[in-house]
C-alpha cells in the first residue's frame, strides 16, 4: 500500500491535547486488517487534499438500512478516483443510552462489530447526542446494524423525522437532578420511533431533558421539545452548611457572590449568618445551589418545566424554546402518559402546520404562540412570558369570557393552577 | 462480501442506561445530596446514604480510533470500575467508588496522553462539527481547529484559572451545529454563491431552494437556455442555506470564507436567561492545519475575561455589566459597522436610553 503524503496533517500530530490524525495514522499503519489500513490511508489522503485546497469533498446520497428511511448519513467522495477505497464513507448515527452510560464492556462489544465492518473511527457523541461510527460502505452499513441491533442498538434519526434525544447524567450522580431524566428521555423518544425511522415530518424534531434549570443538555437552546427539572415549594437550606460557607469563605465573598448575585434580589443573610430566601420569588436560576451545594438543594416537590422552540440558525435565526407547561409533576403512571400525549399532540400540531423546512419554533413565531397553545389546549398562564404585549394593536372582543376563565382557572386549583 | 441479510430491524430505540450504571449510582439513584471538587477534573458525590462515587474527566480527540478507544476501556478496567460515560463536550467520565484509586487512574490516562481537567472553571474541552472530516457542506475543518486551539489552552483545562467556566464551540458553516458557547469560532462566508448554472436543473428542486433563502434572494431564471437559478448579490447575506439543497450554488471559496468570533452565549439559566452569542470578530484567515490568527484572538479574549471578570461571572455576565464600549477596548478588537444588528428584532439591541459609558 503506497502512502498518501500528509505534510499539513503531519502538523496536527505535535502538542499535548490528543491528536485525531495520530489515532487515524495508526489505524492506517498498524491495524491487522488490510481493509482499514487502505481505508484510512485513502481517507488521510483526501483530508490532506482538502487542507491544502481549503474545500470539502463529501456528497451526500440516499442510503439506509432495510426497514428504515432514515438514520445514516451517507457520504459519497467527488475525488473517489484518487481516493477509492475510502469512496464510500457513511456514517451510522446510532442512538445511545440515556445518559450515556457505557461499561467498559459494552464498549469493547461495539468496537469489535465496528471493526469487522466499518473503518475504525468513532465519536462518542455527535452534536444531537448519536453514537456516530463514521466510514462504511453501503453494503457494510446493513451488516454492522444487524450486528449491533441484535444486542440492542438501534438507528437514531436523520432527516425530517424525531431525532435521537439526549439526557443528563441526572439521578444517577448529581444532586440537583429534580426528575428521572432517563426515564423521561426513552419514554418520549422510543414513543415516536416510526417518526424517527421513516421520515415524514416538515423537518426536525428534537427532545432533549435537563434535570435542572443548569441545562446542561443545552435543551432550552437547541430542542424543539426541552424538558427542565424544577420545584415548586421552597428550596432546601441547611443553615449549618451556611454558616460553615461564610466561615470559610469569608461574608464577603458570600455577599458578593451569591446574595447580590440572586438575579430576583430573592437572597438574604442575617446579621447571625443564616440565608433568608423569599422562595416565591425565587426563579430557580440555580446559581446559588451552584455556589453552595452542601448548604442548598431544590425543593422536595419536584417536576418538570416544558419549554418549545429552540433551534439553531437556519432559516429565520437562532431562537430558544419558550415556556408553555410551567410545572408538571412526574410522578406516577398517569404523569408520563399525559407527558407522552402531550408530545404526540404537539407533533401532530407540526406535521399538519408547519411548511417544508419549518422548525416548530418557526412554526410558533409564524402563527403566535396563542394559536398554538389553543390548539393544544393549553391554558395561558403569566410565566409564559416576559412582559405582556406593548403594541396597542390589538382586538380585545370576549374579553370577559377570556377573564372569567382566568377566576376559574384560580378558583379550581389555586396552588395547581401550573398544573398541565 | 456476502449480501447482508434482509432482516427486519428491532426498534428497539434508546436503549435503558441503568444497564451500564456503576452500581453505587444505581443503589443512590435520586438519592445524592452534594458534590465537592477535589481537584481539577475530579468530582466527588456524595449521597444521602453516605456512600460516595468519584469522577474522572479527560478530554479525548472526539474523532476516536478504536485502539484510543480500547485503551480508555482498559485503563478504565485496570483503574477504575469499568464503568464510563461520555459528556455532551466528548470528555470521557471514569466512575470509580474507591477515592484512593483516583490518582492511579489520573496518572495512567496523562501517561498514555489524555488530559485530566475540564470541571468547573476551566476552559472545557472545544464541542465541534464535522468539517472536512465528514460533513457535505463545510468550509473549514472541525477537529484541526479544535485540536490547535486545545493544544494552545491545555494548561487552562487541567486548572481553574478562569472566573467561572468557558465553553467554547467551533462552526464549519454559518447553520452553526456547534451551537451557543462562551466563544465561537465559525466560518463566515463573505461571498455569494457560485452557481453552475449547467448542473442546477438537473441536480436541484429548484422551488425548494427558492423557498429556503432567508432574504428571498433567489429567483428562477433561464441561463444559456437552461432553467437554473440566480441570486441577488444585493441581497444575498452570504448564510450558505441554499447549498445543501442545491450543491451547484457552491459557497464554500477558499479565499473569501473567513472565520468569525461569537462571544456571550450561554445555554445555563444561571443568574440570568440563556443568551445567545455575539459576534465580536470576522474577517480571519481559514488558515490550516493550525488556524493561529483564531486562536490569538480567542487567547486575547480569555485573558480580557480572566483579567477583568468577577468569580463566577461567565463571558455574557462580564460583559452584561462592564458593556460593549469596554469589551472592546479591553479587546483592542475593531468595532465596526457589521456589529450593529440589522435582522428583524433588531431594535432590542440598540441602546435606547442615556446609559452610555465613556
Amino acid at each position: 500500500m503506497k502512502l498518501h503524503p500528509t505534510p499539513m496533517l503531519d502538523q496536527l500530530e505535535s502538542g499535548e491535547w490528543p491528536s485525531f490524525i495520530t489515532g487515524i495514522k495508526r489505524l492506517r499503519d498498524t491495524h491487522p486488517d488490510t481493509r482499514i489500513r487502505e481505508t484510512t490511508n485513502d481517507l488521510l489522503g483526501q483530508l490532506e487534499h482538502s487542507y491544502e485546497t481549503r474545500k470539502g469533498y463529501w456528497k451526500g446520497g440516499t442510503v439506509s438500512v432495510f426497514g428504515y428511511g432514515g438514520g445514516i448519513i451517507p457520504r459519497f467522495s467527488e475525488v473517489g478516483d484518487l481516493f477509492p477505497k475510502s469512496r464510500e464513507f457513511h456514517t451510522l448515527r446510532v442512538q445511545p443510552p440515556a445518559g450515556n452510560y457505557y461499561t467498559t464492556d459494552i464498549l469493547r462489544r461495539l468496537s469489535d462489530s465496528w471493526e469487522k465492518w466499518g473503518s475504525g473511527l468513532v465519536t462518542f457523541h455527535g452534536q444531537t447526542g448519536n453514537i456516530m461510527f463514521i466510514g462504511a460502505t453501503t453494503e457494510n452499513t446493513q451488516h454492522f446494524f444487524n450486528e449491533i441491533n441484535e444486542y440492542g442498538f438501534d438507528l437514531g434519526g436523520a432527516g425530517p423525522c424525531v431525532r435521537t434525544a439526549q439526557s443528563c447524567v441526572g439521578s444517577g450522580r448529581c444532586e440537583q437532578s429534580c426528575a428521572n431524566e432517563h426515564e423521561i428521555h426513552r419514554r418520549l423518544v422510543n414513543n415516536f420511533l416510526d417518526e424517527m425511522h421513516r421520515p415524514a415530518l416538515p423537518y426536525k424534531f428534537k427532545f432533549k431533558v435537563s434535570g435542572c434549570p443548569n441545562d446542561c443538555m443545552n435543551a432550552i437552546e437547541r430542542a424543539d421539545f426541552a424538558v427542565i427539572g424544577t420545584w415548586r415549594d421552597d428550596m432546601q437550606v441547611d443553615q449549618a452548611e451556611v454558616r460553615r460557607y461564610v466561615s470559610s469563605k469569608g461574608r464577603q465573598y458570600i455577599i458578593d457572590n451569591v446574595i447580590t448575585r440572586c438575579p430576583t434580589h430573592a437572597l438574604s443573610l442575617t446579621d447571625d449568618d443564616t440565608l433568608q430566601v423569599d422562595n416565591p420569588n425565587c426563579v430557580r436560576c440555580m446559581h446559588c445551589l451552584n455556589v453552595m451545594p452542601k448548604a442548598l438543594s431544590p425543593g422536595e416537590d419536584r417536576g418538570v418545566s416544558l419549554l418549545i422552540g429552540g433551534k439553531r440558525t437556519l432559516k429565520i435565526g437562532d431562537r430558544f424554546g419558550t415556556v408553555i407547561v410551567p410545572f408538571m409533576k412526574l410522578e406516577d403512571e398517569s404523569d408520563y402518559e399525559r407527558l407522552v400525549e402531550l408530545a404526540e399532540e404537539v407533533i401532530d400540531f407540526f406535521a399538519e402546520n408547519a411548511l417544508e423546512h419549518e422548525r416548530i419554533g418557526e412554526m410558533i413565531e409564524r402563527i403566535g404562540l396563542v394559536n398554538f397553545l389553543e390548539a393544544l389546549n393549553i391554558e395561558m398562564d403569566p410565566n409564559m412570558i416576559v412582559h405582556p404585549r406593548e403594541n396597542s394593536y390589538v382586538r380585545t372582543d370576549h374579553w370577559e369570557e377570556e377573564a372569567q376563565k382566568w377566576f376559574e382557572r384560580r378558583s379550581g386549583h389555586s396552588r395547581s393552577a401550573n398544573v398541565a | 462480501m456476502a449480501h447482508a441479510e434482509r432482516r427486519l430491524p428491532i426498534e428497539s430505540g434508546c436503549p435503558d442506561g441503568i444497564q451500564y450504571m456503576h452500581p453505587v449510582m444505581k443503589k443512590n439513584f435520586g438519592r445524592w445530596r452534594y458534590h465537592e471538587d477535589p481537584r481539577p477534573g475530579v468530582l466527588r458525590h456524595v449521597a444521602y446514604s453516605g456512600d460516595d462515587i468519584w469522577t474522572v474527566r479527560a478530554g479525548t480527540q472526539r474523532i476516536l480510533d478504536l485502539f484510543t478507544l480500547r485503551k480508555l476501556c482498559e485503563i478504565g478496567d485496570e483503574f477504575a470500575d469499568g464503568y464510563v460515560r461520555f459528556t455532551i463536550r466528548s470528555n470521557i467520565e471514569f466512575m470509580l467508588s474507591d477515592g484512593k484509586r483516583v490518582e492511579p487512574l489520573i496518572e495512567a490516562l496523562e501517561s498514555n496522553g489524555f488530559v485530566v481537567g475540564g470541571t468547573r472553571n476551566s476552559v472545557a474541552a472545544i464541542s465541534h462539527t464535522q468539517g472536512w472530516l465528514h460533513c457535505d457542506i463545510p468550509a473549514t475543518d472541525a477537529s484541526g481547529v479544535v485540536k490547535s486551539m486545545m493544544d494552545q489552552l491545555v494548561d487552562e483545562f487541567r486548572q481553574w484559572n478562569m472566573p467561572n467556566r468557558v465553553h467554547i464551540t467551533t462552526s464549519c458553516c454559518q447553520i452553526n451545529c456547534g451551537g451557543q458557547g462562551d466563544i465561537a469560532i465559525n466560518i463566515q462566508h463573505t461571498k455569494p454563491p457560485k452557481i453552475d448554472h449547467t448542473l442546477v436543473a438537473n441536480v436541484c428542486e429548484r422551488p425548494s431552494v427558492v423557498a429556503r433563502c432567508p432574504v428571498a434572494a433567489i429567483r428562477p431564471a433561464m441561463v444559456n437556455g437552461k432553467p437554473s437559478l440566480e441570486v441577488d448579490e444585493r441581497k444575498c447575506v452570504c448564510c450558505g442555506a441554499c447549498y445543501p439543497p442545491c450543491p451547484p450554488m457552491q459557497i464554500n471559496d477558499p479565499e473569501h470564507s473567513k472565520l468569525a468570533v461569537w462571544i456571550g452565549g450561554n445555554h445555563s439559566n444561571a443568574r440570568a436567561r440563556p443568551t445567545f452569542q455575539k459576534l465580536v470578530a470576522a474577517g480571519i484567515p481559514n488558515n490550516p492545519p493550525r488556524w493561529p490568527e483564531a486562536t490569538a484572538i480567542v487567547k486575547r479574549i480569555l485573558k480580557a475575561y480572566q483579567t477583568h471578570a468577577r468569580d463566577w461571572e461567565r463571558i455574557n455576565d462580564w460583559v452584561e455589566r462592564i458593556g460593549w464600549t469596554r469589551f472592546f477596548e479591553l479587546t483592542e478588537l475593531p468595532f465596526t459597522k457589521f456589529h450593529i444588528d440589522n435582522w428583524r428584532g433588531q431594535q432590542k439591541s440598540l441602546n435606547a436610553s442615556s446609559h452610555l459609558r465613556f
